[in-house]
């Protein structure tokens, strides 16, 4: 008896292996991709599904580069990132016959923040940060006198997020000018709570990551407002605020969040029907989730780019700083 | 002359007197003791470390943790309120890769080590598997996640489902059962395969009614233990592609109505299901920016530690009873 049990399971879970989801109920979307845009998602996911019971939305946290991955061989219907897609990766997925849209959804604002207890800092130029940041400061520029010769003789120990992170990618473009060019001689950490906790803890610290990472630990971490030299979009130096990050003073460390669908995904009733619900619920969501919303123009642009299925990117590889999302959003 | 110095030497070392009597004190003994005393509460010393790091951990975890545990932590999905997520996906998803990674690694664990010690030929290929698997058990974690990525997921069209998931920790602890297997198998004394054999029965016969009885508290052990590892394991897991946030149970099997309801979804509908994992929810919510998701972070930590002490405290008690058992029959 026992034996033809055994027997039986066995079975059974051979002829499980062969088949595929023939009783889904109604249908699933598929999304993987950046932790920092994976808030928002699981956000939109939630509400979405609480309206469409029948619909089952799923969303994994590989990274921007993982997600990408997945979505060029066409296991995922949306990929979540915190940067533009690479030419390397739109090869890949034209290899594989893989068309998408790309849609900007959220501003994140990379904060630039030290310890409560610094006392010297009052805002910095972006040049200030290039002369921190850059790969030529490695083991020269140690000091804080070093970087402005007021400051005090004090050391400078730099805080930020790992090479693989698209938030590291982002900021060294914007202050070194190349994407991934940085000095390698700071505290790295994959996990931004680390560098929360890294800074506050250290008065000659000096450490970026997302915005609402600085808003979560205000109390603690003292944020630096940034002057790019750039009268046009807001003279001397601007804080990162919900406000200065979604109008475009808050430049360069502004930086868009992106959905990437796939167009043949979008053929399908419930993910057109889930991108339309994600951009109408934007300005509401995104901000509740700790991120800065687009204006509502630039949604209503963003679905006329989805609803006239516009493929391909509008950044030639690599991010980009300083972009205007709708200027870029009405390029065909 | 030279023969006077060696005579004192000799006196220096045998004296001539009876060695000094218990009472009095030996500097050399002293000494000794002393060091004795020394490593003793070095080692105390040592072990307490652990007990203190540990006994830390816990205490901070259960003090953050303990205020998310109820009722509603356990029967809800993931949410964007802190406050109002919960772990439900996860426990089922733990508890549908565990079962499926005993199901393929305990069978194909025990026959191999079945095979190692008590059938195998002993040549050189014998000796290459011996060295591959004591490797394997070595290899990084993520390693199997890649492999699980390129076979299971997308060679043999898994997707991201619940059979990938635990085909690859299945793969992850194989070595480790083999081994713990294999040092159970020959912890069974020889005289009992010599008796056996005496008296006419097969090798099949004597593997079946003798070996394997005595050897299964160790190989039971084994298994909990490595499921232990496995149900902790995170990187593996998000390298095939296992989710983050998943609203639903695998199968939508929820109860046990639902079972009976459609019995055949257990084998068919549920094993491809997407799943999340307790460690993968963790490790999402302690990297959010918000407190109260790290206190809910600490809430699933605290599940995750009652699932792990209950499978080492299952083992335990198995081992216990089927030594008993052993023990009356023999």
């Amino acid at each position: 008896m026992k034996r033809i049990a055994l027997i039986a399971v066995a079975a059974l879970f051979v002829v499980s292996c062969g088949k595929k989801q023939e009783r889904s109920i109604g249908g699933t979307i598929a999304i993987d991709g950046s932790s920092t845009v994976y808030p928002i998602t699981e956000a939109m996911a939630e509400e979405y599904m609480k309206q469409n019971r029948r619909v089952r939305v799923t969303v994994g946290t590989s990274g921007s580069g993982g997600g990408f991955q997945k979505f060029a061989t066409g296991e995922t219907d949306i990929s979540d990132a915190s940067r533009p897609i690479k030419e390397t990766e739109i090869e890949k997925a034209r290899q594989n016959g893989i068309e998408f849209i790309e849609l900007p959804v959220a501003f994140d604002g990379l904060s630039v923040v030290v310890n409560p207890e610094n006392d010297w800092v009052e805002s910095l130029t972006v040049e200030d940060l290039g002369k921190m940041w850059k790969p030529e400061a490695q083991g020269k520029i140690t000091k804080w006198s070093q970087v402005r010769s007021k400051w005090p003789d004090r050391e400078l120990n730099l805080y930020g997020p790992g090479v693989s992170s698209g938030t590291f990618d982002y900021f060294t473009e914007a202050v070194v000018g190349r994407e991934g060019a940085s000095r390698g001689d700071y505290t790295a950490s994959e996990d931004d709570n680390v560098l929360v906790q890294g800074v506050s803890g250290d008065v000659n610290a000096l450490g970026f990551f997302g915005f609402a990472y600085y808003y979560e630990n205000s109390d603690r971490l003292k944020v630096v407002p940034i002057d790019d030299g750039n009268p046009d979009n807001g003279v001397g130096p601007i804080a990162p605020t919900f406000e200065t990050i979604g109008n475009g003073t808050y430049q360069p460390l502004s930086r868009p969040l992106f959905i990437y669908i796939s167009l043949e995904s979008a053929k399908r009733q419930e993910v057109q029907d889930f991108v339309h619900f994600f951009l109408n619920n934007a300005p509401e969501l995104v901000k509740e989730v700790g991120y800065i919303p687009l204006g509502e123009t630039t949604y209503q642009h963003a679905i006329d780019r989805f609803d006239e299925r516009v493929t391909g990117s509008v950044f030639s590889g690599g991010s980009q700083v300083g972009v205007d999302i709708n200027e870029l959003l009405q390029t065909r | 002359m030279a023969q006077q110095t060696s005579r004192n030497q000799q006196e220096e070392i045998f004296p001539g007197k009876p060695v000094k009597s218990l009472g009095e004190k030996n500097p050399n003994i002293e000494r000794s003791h002393t060091r004795g005393t020394v490593f003793k509460w070095i080692a105390i010393g040592a072990a307490g470390i652990a007990v203190v790091v540990l006994a830390v951990l816990l205490i901070d975890i259960f003090s953050d943790g303990t205020v998310r545990l109820s009722k509603d932590f356990l029967t809800e999905y993931p949410s964007r309120h802190p406050e109002e997520a919960g772990i439900k996906s996860a426990i089922y998803g733990s508890i549908w890769v565990m079962v499926f990674t005993v199901l393929f690694s305990l069978p194909l664990g025990v026959a191999t080590a079945f095979y190692l010690e008590e059938f195998a030929p002993k040549n050189k290929i014998t000796e290459t598997i011996n060295i591959n698997i004591a490797n394997l058990a070595a290899v990084p974690s993520i390693v199997y996640g890649i492999l699980g990525l390129a076979l299971f997921v997308r060679f043999f069209a898994l997707g991201r489902s619940v059979l990938a998931g635990a085909l690859t920790m299945g793969l992850l602890i194989l070595p480790i059962i083999i081994i713990a297997s294999r040092e159970a198998i020959r912890g069974v004394p020889s005289s009992i395969r010599e008796a056996s054999m005496g008296l006419g029965a097969t090798k099949w016969q004597t593997v079946r009614h003798h070996i394997l009885p005595q050897a299964f508290p160790g190989i039971l052990t084994g298994t909990i233990l490595a499921l232990s590892r496995a149900v902790g394991e995170t990187a593996p897991l998000i390298m095939i592609g296992a989710l983050t946030f998943v609203p639903f149970v695998p199968g939508n099997i929820e109860t046990f109505s639902d079972i009976i309801a459609d019995p055949l979804a257990l084998i068919t509908f549920a094993p491809m299901d997407g799943f999340t994992v307790l460690p993968i929810q963790i490790f999402n919510w302690v990297s959010r920016p918000q407190a109260a998701f790290h206190v809910a972070a600490a809430g699933a930590i605290v599940v995750l530690l009652i699932i792990l002490l209950s499978m080492n405290a299952l083992a335990i008690f198995l081992r216990y009873r089927f030594e008993k058992k052993g023990s009356q029959t023999r």
